[in-house]
């Protein structure tokens, strides 16, 4: 049984983001939720693969104490789902910006959502390019005042979640850099979940973007603001826990429990194995000032993964072919003799 | 009229028609059968990128050329003995082809007035307006016949109509001896599952056709090409792009490592990604991609991972993936990438031939940035050219650039199968113990090759981090300016150091002399050829070709001081001259090029060493 702690996940290498930033919490998170999911899965540290692309976040491998590689721009989903594929018994997570996934890494970001390859996502939404210094990235809220933009962007943002259920995500989960313990829970739901899994971080960049995420994040106002979503419970939210999510028409609503005749028995209860993406994508949407952020895991339903496809088609087409060794493919076919 | 059967040492075939005619199909067979028979062989497709380009245009004509011989051929032959044109574009399209003394066949029905028209004739002699009037020209009604053949068949119109090509086959095998047994075989094979109901009737055309062209009166002589005894053993006839799939699962099985294969389909490198997708059994993983950049990527991460890893591609996918390539030079890592070239720049001419990527393979990416390079020289030795590279990425831990061509690619030719006990073991470089410290160094180097050691995840006590930022040897990211410039020493000089490792340059004919002929890759047998016939004409003239490009092999200095000038041939404007002009400064070299999207014909190699005598 692996019985691995927090500090065999960390590395001798020094960590370098800047004080404040966002992503030392989600690096203790992993830290943490590694170990666990060791325990759960029977997983040894030489199991795990840490890849990213470029940006702030990207600098994760270093930190980590495990085989890691750190890439290119944009590319670090097509070197995961290589990765994965070459070798089923590797243990796959990767770090990502809004960036290097959304715009340079769209294309490889949806197909390996598609192809439900089995790697572990972490996008790291600070809403900015950090590294080269504050430019819009494809979620920077409309009218973002950056570097590039400095009348403001003219341009709508991404929603990650609606992006990946779009691709035929079977995993979302999003949360705030801050929320630590409930990250450690995403990530561990995450590892438990066969195919690509999609943990949208939301994190702050003191530098660049302080504050983006201050509308929800913010103590005073984050349990009225967000919503934290378990799979069977209650949408049940707010400092006081009185307000819940129930369907109106074709949408949902944010109402006060014993306002208007409301009862806790009219609140939805969270269905995140749905095969339905419906809600999963209504959830995934909610905004303020009607309706708070879906925290927590939002959709994790089961599908073949891509990497046990090939592996069972290699198996398969080995048993049913007769070819066997390169000498036997030699001979196949029309071949003549001299003799 | 007397007929004649002439026996003869060589021939060229030229099957040509429109792109839906099924002439490729036709030239296949007609190789194939030709190889059975024992016969030398060379084959080239020359078709549009159009999948059906406008009916009965200039533009969609397709062709197939087929040269067979007594003895072992080295070229699809510049021209023709026989040109087949199934309408009058394909005859305008390629009456240039033909020797002075060839044969053209025609179907007259496709000879009218619309047909005519569309292809462009002014006049109503097509022969007279292309200046071959001279020619023996056969002239015979084949869709007619093919269709009162199978008026019978209880196949519909346009079923029948498919068999035209089979009919013209039937000629051409009674034009030429050929025995028909092996492509009723073929038939049988071919459509015994899905379409038996097209077996017979396919037969019947092409006996038909035989026959019909045993008993007209218009074709004065027919031929034999008579094959000469070979080296005993069991042959096939196999394409570049197969032989290339075929050489990296036997690097994979050499190498005890599952292949891994990330690519995007592009013309005309898809059909390697097409045969290893096959060869599940083998072992062999293929990942079509999302891009080009996706499969490359795909292939690293792959490589990070201990498979043996390949991308396939053409010049614009090579250009997407130039980002990646640097990735696998700076971490290291073995990855095989395949450029099957074509006519660019951009997307060029994609179905035609040419040598244009070198440059791109040898200077195409950011940073000091070496790759070795390998260069196949025929379709056969695709084979080995992909074990080879296969060979070098998985020992020296690096990436590997195979020059292919769409030439060699899509060209067949017969192939003495080999045995895998001939192939050495591929012995990658593992990392086998820690130091003293505990701490892998995925940097530290065998001090005689300067080659890393290769810890692949899931290796207790290894863990270790690579990435595209500049390391030292212990893996540690640095931008110190010494260690950045001792790195990038060390990975040129581990490429330039492969040449301990490679066989040295042979040079057909004297070891010193005046001219010294030179090429790379695909144009090997046309040099060949003309090197030879140069020689017959009595010119002394010997050749040397390069199947390894980065580094070039130990002897090369050795080999070009002896000559007085260097000839270097190449489809391209002069890639390789310059690059052995940068390093043999002091040396004479001139050059042959030909940039048409085309072959050499030989006889162009034959007026250039002429001139440079």
């Amino acid at each position: 049984m692996a019985n691995l702690t927090f500090k065999d996940f960390k590395s001798d290498q020094e960590v370098r983001w800047c004080p404040g930033c966002g992503d030392h919490a989600v690096l203790a998170a992993l830290q943490r939720a590694l170990p666990r999911v060791s325990q759960a899965l029977n997983y040894d540290l030489e199991r795990y693969v840490v890849v990213s692309g470029i940006g702030c976040s990207s600098r994760l491998p270093y930190y980590m104490n495990t085989y890691g590689f750190h890439s290119i721009h944009g590319r670090a989903t097509a070197i995961s789902t290589g990765v994965k594929v070459a070798n089923p018994n590797l243990t796959v997570w990767q770090a990502c910006g809004d960036g290097d996934a959304l715009a340079i890494g769209g294309n490889h970001f949806i197909h390996a959502i598609r192809r439900n390859i089995d790697i572990n996502i972490i996008l790291f939404n600070n809403q900015i390019y950090g590294l080269t210094k504050g430019q819009y990235s494809p979620t920077s809220k409309l009218g973002a005042i950056t570097k590039t933009s400095p009348y403001g962007t003219v341009e709508q943002p991404f929603t990650p979640g609606s992006l990946v259920l779009g691709a035929k995500g079977t995993f979302f989960a999003r949360s705030l850099d801050v929320e630590l313990k409930l990250n450690e829970e995403i990530m561990t739901q995450a590892a438990l979940h066969d195919g690509t899994s999609v943990m949208e971080m939301l994190t702050n960049c003191v530098i660049f973007n302080d504050g983006t995420h201050k509308a929800i994040s913010d103590p005073a106002v984050r349990a009225d603001r967000t919503i934290v979503l378990r799979h069977g419970e209650k949408m049940i939210f707010g400092k006081n826990r009185d307000k819940g999510l129930v369907l109106d028409g074709m949408g949902l609503r944010a109402v006060t429990i014993g306002e208007n005749g409301i009862t806790e028995d009219d609140i939805l209860v969270h269905d995140a194995h749905s095969e339905a993406v419906g809600i999963h994508m209504m959830l995934a949407d909610m905004k303020g000032p009607d309706l708070p952020v879906a925290l927590g895991v939002i959709r994790d339903v089961k599908a073949m993964t891509y990497d046990d496809g090939v592996r069972d088609q290699v198996k398969d087409v080995t048993v049913k072919s007769k070819i066997h060794c390169m000498d036997e493919l030699l001979h196949s076919g029309s071949t003549w003799t001299v003799e | 009229m007397q007929h004649k059967v002439i026996d003869t040492k060589d021939v060229v075939i030229r099957f040509a028609g429109d792109s839906g005619d099924g002439m490729q199909l036709t030239g296949s067979l007609f190789a194939d059968m030709s190889a059975i028979y024992g016969n030398g062989l060379s084959t080239f497709p020359d078709y549009p990128a159009e999948i059906r380009a406008p009916h009965g245009t200039v533009s969609g004509v397709s062709g197939f050329q087929v040269h067979i011989g007594s003895d072992k051929v080295t070229t699809p032959g510049d021209f023709c003995d026989l040109l087949v044109a199934m309408n009058p574009a394909a005859l305008k399209a390629n009456a240039k082809w033909c020797k002075p003394t060839a044969m053209i066949l025609v179907d007259d029905d496709a000879f009218d007035e619309a047909g005519m028209d569309k292809a462009g004739f002014k006049t109503a002699n097509p022969f007279e307006e292309l200046k071959v009037e001279d020619r023996t020209i056969i002239v015979a009604p084949i869709t007619t016949l093919t269709l009162e053949s199978l008026k019978d068949s209880g196949l519909d119109q346009k079923a029948m109509l498919k068999c035209k090509n089979m009919f013209t086959l039937g000629m051409a095998c009674y034009i030429y001896s050929r025995p028909m047994e092996y492509i009723f075989q073929y038939l049988e094979r071919k459509f015994a599952k899905k379409h038996p109901e097209v077996i017979a009737p396919n037969k019947k055309v092409l006996t038909d056709g035989f026959n019909y062209a045993a008993n007209i009166q218009a074709i004065p002589n027919t031929y034999t090409v008579e094959p000469s005894p070979k080296k005993k053993g069991t042959y096939r006839n196999i394409t570049g792009n197969q032989a290339t799939a075929w050489g990296l699962l036997a690097a994979s099985e050499k190498s005890h490592l599952p292949l891994f294969c990330g690519s995007y389909p592009i013309t005309p490198a898809t059909a390697i990604l097409e045969e290893l997708a096959i060869h599940k059994e083998l072992g062999a993983k293929t990942l079509q991609a999302e891009d080009e950049i996706a499969g490359v990527c795909t292939a690293i991460g792959a490589a990070y991972a201990g498979n043996l890893a390949v991308t396939t591609t053409s010049g614009p996918g090579l250009s997407l993936k130039s980002e990646a390539l640097g990735l696998a030079v700076i971490t290291e890592l073995p990855l095989v990438v395949v450029d099957v070239q074509r006519a660019g720049p951009s997307t060029g001419i994609p179905t035609k031939t040419e040598q244009t990527d070198l440059n791109q393979a040898l200077y195409g990416r950011n940073g000091e940035c070496p790759m070795p390079i390998v260069a196949a020289h025929s379709p056969a030795h695709c084979f080995d050219a992909a074990f080879n590279a296969a060979k070098i990425a998985l020992e020296h831990m690096t990436p590997v650039m195979l020059l292919s061509e769409g030439f060699l690619g899509n060209g067949s030719e017969p192939w003495l199968i080999p045995s895998m006990s001939d192939y050495p073991e591929i012995n990658p470089p593992y990392a086998k113990s820690l130091p003293e410290d505990g701490k892998f160094k995925p940097f530290e180097r065998d001090p005689e090759t300067l080659v890393r050691k290769w810890a692949v995840p899931g290796q207790k006590g290894f863990e270790h981090r690579v990435g595209g930022l500049e390391k030292n040897h212990n893996g540690v990211i640095s931008s110190d300016p010494a260690n950045h410039e001792l790195m990038v020493a060390e990975r040129e000089e581990k490429v330039l150091r492969i040449a301990n490792s490679i066989p040295e340059l042979e040079v057909d004919g004297e070891k010193s002399g005046k001219l010294l002929v030179v090429g790379w890759g695909g144009t090997y047998g046309h040099i060949l050829s003309a090197v030879t016939a140069a020689r017959a004409a009595g010119m002394e003239v010997s050749f040397a070709h390069f199947d390894y490009i980065k580094p070039l092999p130990k002897n090369t200095t050795e080999v070009f001081k002896s000559f007085d000038k260097i000839l270097v041939c190449e489809l391209n404007s002069g890639q390789f001259a310059a690059y052995l002009r940068n390093i043999y400064p002091e040396m004479n070299f001139v050059q042959c090029n030909k940039v048409q999207g085309q072959p050499f014909l030989v006889q162009e190699i034959v007026e250039s060493i002429s001139k440079n005598l």
